[in-house]
């Protein structure tokens, strides 16, 4: 029987804010452990919240950027659970309702536009971190506790783990433009939870599914949901059911493994925090937050190809990342080649980039410099080749590339005269070189031609270093 | 009469006049203490500190309108560097590292702090008999309770152990034993007073508010801790009057409603003759007196154990054992939670938990959690058509006197029905005070008036006025027996 695959995701993004979601400690990542708590996010007796005002307005800009119902009323409520990295027993969150409700993320799989649905997207607070094996028992660090989430909740629209992949590319890519989240996983700031289950091909009642947890990348969300479905076809292939579970993902071993079942499921208990005012939230607002809204990337890449001609691929590469894009942008506004701009992006830039380990926006190298630099190549004033040496120099320095020429006197060679004494010298002292072109063995001319190039610390315009060694061997 | 059994507007004309010395107050308070200890009114005191204290504001300049004042401060309150027990086993240990917002504005204003007193094990009962320290007696009567949950704040005053004191109320906890004590309790409107470093009971209903020989004592209490407070978003950014002076304003042409639903049944029958005496009392006044009905006031009583519980089953969540606070021995992290609460708390906190839990179990909430919300709705709005035609509500406090020492500790529904009166001003949220109208059998006798939210200052009004014509508040239950 063909199966066909049923996945909603739950994301949970940690806001850029600087202050915890109902406290004032620090959100900075990586401090010693319970070093960024005070007696409101350690829930010590009589300690109350305050609202984050900063975390809801992040939480209203993404709604609004992914198309969601932004409610107007925002208010909390208690999910009451036991948990020892929980130090109320309880969180605060949002339940009835959510700040966004609706909404979509646009993907592309296989060159096709999609859109996967949300369900909601609704704030809360974050729970501690067990750690484990500290002086032979288990510990608590507080630091994370209270730090604000988005959970992101979305439709089971997805119907391939690489839709899946495809749909946390693009939800990720959207946070990072709109500034909400650093969407680090390795740091914790992007958490995903994936639910998937099968059904034949043409059914429309959905199948049991299980949740699956403890996913480190994308690329593990992804192979963990191949698994997942491979599991339950063979399953149910073999003539058995499958049970609703949450399932654990083991990197390791490449598997999913039962965690707990449906029946162990807890009962939250939820109802409104009476410790928090519900806000409301005016037009004035939502046009003020819509106002800090950035072009999206699907939008930017629509808008690369048709203004500035680039190609699927090369747009999707310039828009994969904000402060990319707009590097782009600006210089190729200033004069050049949209086409050579994205090459060099592409090329060096992203290649010194990945090797010196910064980010884009900490790169010393200016828009307007990159385009003086394709400009000087366009002029014929240095080479493709030496304009290399040079980018590698602006990178490091963050010097103009006039000036890196300057110095380095990298300026090239077009004078004909003097290129014909260079070329005259190597002959001379080439001899036999010149011998075996004469006797008839043409290859001998590119040999002498990285001769001259040589002799000219590769400053020679190499076209007219070709044309004019041409003549004087055809003169010979 | 010793100095400790003055009031504080009379201590703080000697202290203006510098007929006494902040140390003579506190020794005063100190010694009385030394006699009163059979009340047991406090769970811990600070005696050395509080007189150094004292003894170094002898010199100083008066630093606020509580100078030099010894003030009880009920053991829900966190005080840095002090334990806060919620006269609890389950906080054992627990030493606060930071100062409730209400404790921190005493203390601006000069107070001295003299210790942390007794009460109902999180402030959950209305006897002072559930506290794990063992109970507080009646100044009274000893062998009567002393009202709760605020029972020791309330005593404390009463004795003389503390010209002031602050206590917290859900239901009644500082109204009740403000009436069984003979004294002012006031229960400010929710919002008014900050509940930062209060220990939650129930987040919605909870209010601290002070316990006072008389009304302008509580009107400077009041005053003092009332305000906007950053850190509590339920406080209302709204002005705090003078209520000393508006205190004094006449009440003449004062619409006063009276609820027949106060009036019905289970009311002892010299109570209702003491109102119903105070109510003249106030028409001579000059005060108009209106029949008014509160309709749904019978569901008070159902509507409050269900919010209330339902808030402290989450609020109460805390204590497992893990983080501070009693822990018990355990090989796992769920027989830690088990044994550590059982252990810690005692049988009606448990019972309140256990019922919170339920109402808000899925498949019960509906039917519990969210009715009683309904009918907390419609409780305000029987106050807010109230309002309309009338600016004070009376009623009795308490439907009796203080009671004997185990009467009614084996009968919760009977010990919950001690509230009856005083549980709707928490679920509308408007403030409402007690003051003594009378005694019944030596035993003192409660007068409630409740207002709109806000409108502390037209309770003290009347209330003030009420005391003009009666000297009850100037009795003391100490008689140095």
């Amino acid at each position: 029987m063909e199966y066909e695959i049923v996945i909603g995701l739950e994301v949970h993004v940690q806001l850029n804010t600087l202050s915890k979601m109902f406290c004032g400690c620090s959100t900075k990542f990586g401090a010693e452990p319970n070093t960024q708590t005070c007696p409101v996010c350690l829930g010590l007796p009589g300690v109350l919240p305050v609202m984050n005002e900063e975390a809801i307005r992040l939480t209203v800009k993404t709604g609004l950027a992914f198309g969601c119902q932004v409610s107007n009323f925002c208010k909390f409520d208690r999910k009451n659970y036991y948990y020892p990295d929980l130090p109320k027993n309880y969180q605060i969150s949002q339940y009835d309702k959510p700040l966004n409700a609706g909404g979509s993320v646009p993907i592309r799989i296989k060159g096709e536009k999609k859109v996967i649905k949300l369900t909601r997207i609704h704030l809360e607070e974050d729970a501690g971190k067990l750690v484990h094996n500290v002086c032979g028992g288990s510990g608590v660090d507080l630091n994370r506790t209270g730090l604000p989430l988005m959970e992101i909740v979305s439709e089971p629209d997805i119907q391939s783990p690489d839709e899946a992949y495809a749909y946390l590319t693009s939800l990720k890519q959207g946070l990072k433009y709109l500034g909400v989240s650093d969407c680090n996983m390795e740091e914790g700031s992007l958490r995903c939870d994936a639910n998937i289950s099968i059904r034949p091909k043409g059914v429309l009642q959905l199948g049991t599914k299980t949740e699956i947890k403890n996913l480190n990348s994308f690329a593990n969300v992804k192979k963990s949901l191949e698994y997942e479905a491979r599991r339950q076809e063979k399953a149910l292939g073999d003539g058995g059911r499958i049970v609703q579970e949450t399932r654990l993902w083991d990197a390791v071993n490449d598997k999913t493994v039962s965690m707990r079942s449906k029946e162990e499921a807890h009962d939250y208990r939820y109802f409104p925090e009476p410790d928090l005012v519900p806000v409301v939230l005016d037009d004035e607002y939502f046009r003020k937050v819509a106002g800090e809204i950035p072009e999206m990337p699907d939008v930017r890449y629509e808008r690369f190809i048709a203004e500035y001609k680039l190609s699927e691929y090369d747009a999707g590469v310039m828009t994969s990342d904000r402060d990319l894009a707009d590097f782009f942008e600006e210089t190729s506004k200033q004069g050049v080649d949209p086409k050579k701009v994205a090459n060099w992006i592409m090329g060096d830039f992203l290649k010194e980039i990945n090797t010196a380990k910064v980010g884009i926006c900490d790169v010393k190298v200016k828009s307007s410099d990159l385009a003086s630099l394709i400009k000087l190549i366009d002029k014929g004033t240095i080479s493709g080749k030496i304009a290399k040496d040079v980018f590698a120099e602006m990178f490091i320095s963050g010097k103009q590339p006039e000036a890196v020429i300057r110095e380095k006197g990298l300026i090239q060679i077009s004078d004909e005269k003097a290129i014909e004494g260079v070329i005259e010298g190597v002959l001379k002292s080439n001899s036999k070189v010149v011998d075996d072109y004469r006797s008839g063995k043409k290859s001998a001319a590119g040999f002498i031609v990285g001769l001259v190039m040589k002799a000219s610390k590769g400053k020679a315009n190499p076209k007219l270093v070709n044309e004019l060694l041409k003549k004087k061997l055809d003169e010979l | 009469m010793e100095i400790c059994d003055k009031t504080i507007h009379e201590i703080k004309g000697m202290l203006a006049k510098k007929e006494i010395l902040p140390s003579e107050i506190m020794k005063s308070t100190l010694s009385r203490m030394e006699k009163t200890v059979k009340f047991a009114s406090f769970i811990k005191t600070f005696p050395e500190e509080a007189l150094k204290y004292a003894e170094e504001q002898d010199s100083a300049p008066l630093k606020g309108a509580l100078s030099g004042i010894p003030v009880a401060i009920k053991d829900n309150m966190c005080i840095e560097g002090k334990e806060t027990t919620c006269a609890s086993h389950i906080l054992r240990g627990f030493v606060a590292p930071y100062t409730a917002t209400v404790v921190q504005r005493l203390l601006n204003e000069g107070a001295i702090v003299i210790g942390k007193t007794n009460m109902d094990e999180f402030a959950m009962g209305s006897s002072t008999e559930t506290s794990f320290f063992g109970n507080t007696l009646n100044p009274w009567n000893k062998d009567m309770v002393p009202g709760g949950s605020s029972g020791g704040s309330a005593t404390s005053v009463s004795l003389g152990e503390a010209i002031g004191s602050l206590g917290s109320d859900t239901g009644g906890s500082i109204r009740q034993p403000a009436s069984l004590c003979g004294l002012v309790g006031l229960k400010p409107t929710y919002g008014r007073v900050s509940r930062y470093g209060l220990v939650a009971f129930a987040s919605s209903l909870d209010q601290i508010g002070p316990f006072a020989k008389d009304v302008e004592d509580a009107a400077i209490l009041l005053k003092a801790i009332s305000g906007y407070d950053p850190k509590d978003s339920t406080s209302v950014n709204t002005g705090v009057p003078d209520y000393t002076g508006e205190m004094k304003k006449e009440i003449k042409g004062l619409k006063i409603g009276v609820p027949k639903e106060y009036f019905l049944k289970g009311i002892d029958k010299e109570v209702e003759a003491c109102v119903k005496k105070a109510i003249k009392e106030l028409e001579s006044c000059g005060a108009e007196i209106k029949d008014i009905s509160l309709p749904h006031t019978e569901y008070a009583v159902a509507t409050y154990y269900i919010v209330a519980t339902a808030e402290a089953s989450s609020n109460l969540a805390r204590y497992d054992g893990v983080h501070y606070g009693l822990r018990e021995k355990a090989g796992n992290i769920i027989d830690l939670y088990k044994k550590t609460r059982s252990a810690g708390f005692g049988d009606e906190v448990k019972r309140r938990i256990i019922l919170g839990t339920y109402v808000l179990s899925s498949g019960y909430y509906d039917a519990y959690y969210l009715k009683a919300q309904k009918a907390r709705t419609l409780i305000k709005e029987d106050f807010s058509k109230a309002f309309e035609k009338v600016d004070v509500i009376l009623t009795p406090t308490s439907p009796t006197t203080a009671w004997k020492i185990g009467e009614k500790t084996d009968d919760p529904l009977k010990m919950y029905l001690s509230d009856i009166y005083t549980i709707s001003a928490n679920l509308a949220g408007i403030p409402a005070v007690s003051v003594n109208c009378g005694f019944s059998g030596g035993l003192p006798v409660g007068l409630q008036l409740q207002a709109a939210h806000f409108n502390e200052a037209v309770l003290l009004r009347s209330a003030y006025a009420f005391e003009q014509m009666n000297d009850y508040h100037k009795k003391r239950a100490f008689s140095g027996k």
